[in-house]
């Protein structure tokens, strides 16, 4: 494991976090620190709270009718919950990739542009700039360099999940929220992402939510280990995968879970 | 081998029956249609022509073409469209993405769409004559003319708009269904990068609709583009000898005029050969702009197919 142990600047913080949707509670005081520059990976089984809790950072559960929130988080100290936060800014601050590929309906070029173009850039050279740096951050450059007009559903799977990340960092986010971005991906693809992973958190704060224990292992420098709403245990990955302190954590990580 | 399930049961005669009763029910449609298609060919065929469609009426209606009613029926349709597009775009993308669906505004305008489908198109035509020719039409006249006559009588803007009214609900029902055909991750994914609500629609949700949007605008194209009712007091007229050129004019349209030829010409019988061609170019038009609607929606339905990971 890299420089995981060395600690940096916290850069967002959940502190004693409830979610509700309705009367179902998806997650118990959730207190968590995730710092910059790291990776921090969640795990659990499904439906123990990781996407909610993703989802929360960057309040794209706001969008959901009937959810409520106790607790605060922080970024960089600040609560995003502040009446004078402007949400609109805070997912500038905090990008997120989906489950699942969403590329617009638009050519590559565009899906890479919609965001600088809403946050107001219109200047051609500062886009052709923007989509050509973050394409090359997303290692996706050198296979689309050509047909940047071409629809972006035109790519392949894998493809169309790196033009995903090269579309979040085009508005220059501090965090990055990933939900299970390899898990429709084949092996050769997800080894890509990884290693993007490996290469973006020299200049983000990374969250990742992931069902394979192996990738948690190797892309993190944290882990969370979620259970039913709660956060059961988190430390140093090479910790929690080979000396967790808690039964449970171990057992989930074994596979003797459930 | 004392079963007590018979290996066929009983009533299977029934399935057959019902089967054979829809059989015969889609027959006798497919065969109306056949009929009233033959019969109108057989009669219209030999007088259309060039100088039938390009043609101004002559001889009382007993000679030459449908040019004005041609050129009426698309300029009304066309002024149609610029007044219910943006209209039932605009009610639609408040309806569904704006406002609360529970909420008592919401549920009024929908009430009012979904009734408005079901009057029956003269009452449009007699609520045309009352509020858009004499009430508005009057009113400005009072105000702007001095109460000397411009606007306050029948003409094709006041007809435009009756028909506007008229196929609304077409329009805000097709968009509502494009708009909600839009997936979820697609407004994540704009919210995500710091969109804002109107940012989201305008950019993502409307291109998106598009091809429903186009849909909705031809079927009210083609189900105005028939409809006598609405415009018989409104502004159609019997016969001119001038195509309107202003929106205070009165127009000729083909569906009124079907209705002239076959009702009010001095001689009818003499007017057959006519009547059933100006029927032949009516239909011919729905058809067209049916079919353009059904290549429309689904060429962007092909276009936009979420493609798999
Ligand atoms: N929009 C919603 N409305 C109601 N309940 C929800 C909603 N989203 C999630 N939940 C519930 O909240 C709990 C946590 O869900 P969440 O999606 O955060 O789990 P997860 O850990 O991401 O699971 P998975 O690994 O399957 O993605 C679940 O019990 C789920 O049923
Ligand atoms: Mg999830």
């Amino acid at each position: 494991m890299d420089a995981g142990a060395e600690a940096t600047p916290v850069k967002v913080s959940a502190r004693d976090l409830d979610v509700f949707y309705g009367a179902t509670q998806a997650l118990h005081g959730i207190t968590l620190d995730a710092r910059a520059n790291r990776v921090t990976a969640l795990i659990g089984p499904s439906g123990c709270g990781k996407s909610t809790f993703l989802r929360s950072i960057n309040r794209m559960n706001d969008l959901i009718a009937g959810m409520r929130r106790q607790g605060t988080i922080l970024l960089d100290g600040r609560d995003i919950h502040d009446p004078d936060v402007d949400v609109v800014d805070l997912r500038r601050r905090v990008g997120m990739v989906f489950q699942r590929s969403n590329p617009f309906p638009k050519s590559i070029y565009e899906n890479v542009a919609y965001g600088p173009r809403i946050h107001g850039v219109s200047d051609r050279t500062t886009l052709d700039e923007i989509v050509r740096t973050t394409l090359e951050q997303a290692a996706l450059w050198d296979e689309v360099k050509d047909r940047l007009g071409a629809s972006a559903l035109s790519l392949s799977g894998g493809q169309q999940q790196r033009l995903c990340i090269a579309r979040a960092l085009a508005v220059e986010p501090e965090v990055l929220l990933m939900d299970e971005p390899a898990s429709a991906l084949d092996p050769l693809a997800t080894a890509r992402i990884e290693e993007l992973i490996h290469e973006l958190k020299e200049r983000y704060t990374i969250l990742i939510v992931t069902h394979n224990m192996q990738q948690a292992a190797r892309v993190s420098d944290t882990t969370a280990y979620f259970y039913m709403g709660r956060l059961v245990e988190m430390g140093p990955t090479a910790q929690i995968f080979t000396n967790p302190s808690k039964q449970e954590t171990e057992d989930y990580i074994t596979g003797r879970f459930g | 081998m004392s079963s007590r399930i018979p290996g066929r049961p009983a009533g299977a005669w029934k399935g057959h029956a019902f089967v054979a009763l829809c059989g015969a029910a889609a027959a006798i449609i497919v065969a109306m249609l056949a009929v009233i298609l033959f019969d109108v060919v057989r009669s219209g065929w030999a007088g259309l022509g060039w100088q039938f469609l390009v043609s101004a009426p002559s001889e009382g209606m007993r000679g030459g073409g449908v040019g004005p009613a041609i050129f009426g029926t698309f300029a009304l349709v066309l002024l149609m469209t610029i007044a219910v597009v943006p209209l039932g775009v605009l009610t639609a993308v408040y309806l569904f993405e704006y406002a609360r669906p529970d909420s008592g505004f919401a549920r009024a305008v929908n009430l009012a769409v979904s009734n408005l489908a079901g009057v029956p198109s003269i009452v449009f035509g007699l609520f045309g004559l009352g509020f858009f020719v004499r009430f508005v039409g009057g009113g400005i006249d009072r105000v702007f003319h001095g109460g000397e006559l411009a606007w306050g009588k029948p003409s094709i803007l006041w007809a435009a708009l009756t028909l506007a009214l008229l196929t609304l609900p077409v329009v805000i029902v097709t968009t509502g269904e494009a708009l909600r055909a839009v997936p979820v991750a697609a407004r994540e994914a704009s919210f995500a990068l710091g969109a804002t609500k109107w940012q989201t629609i305008s950019r993502v949700v409307l291109p998106q609709s598009l091809a429903g949007i186009l849909t909705g605008a031809i079927l009210a194209v083609s189900r105005g583009a028939g409809e006598v009712a609405p415009i018989m007091f409104t502004g159609a007229a019997y016969f001119l000898p001038k195509l309107p050129s202003r929106l205070t004019d009165q127009f000729m349209e083909l569906g009124y005029h079907v209705y002239v030829l076959s009702t009010q010409s001095p001689d009818i019988e003499a007017t057959k050969p006519i009547l059933y061609s100006t029927v032949l170019v009516l239909l011919f038009l729905t058809f067209l702009l049916n079919a353009t609607a059904i290549a429309i929606r689904a060429r962007f339905r092909a276009a936009l197919r979420p493609q798999d990971a």
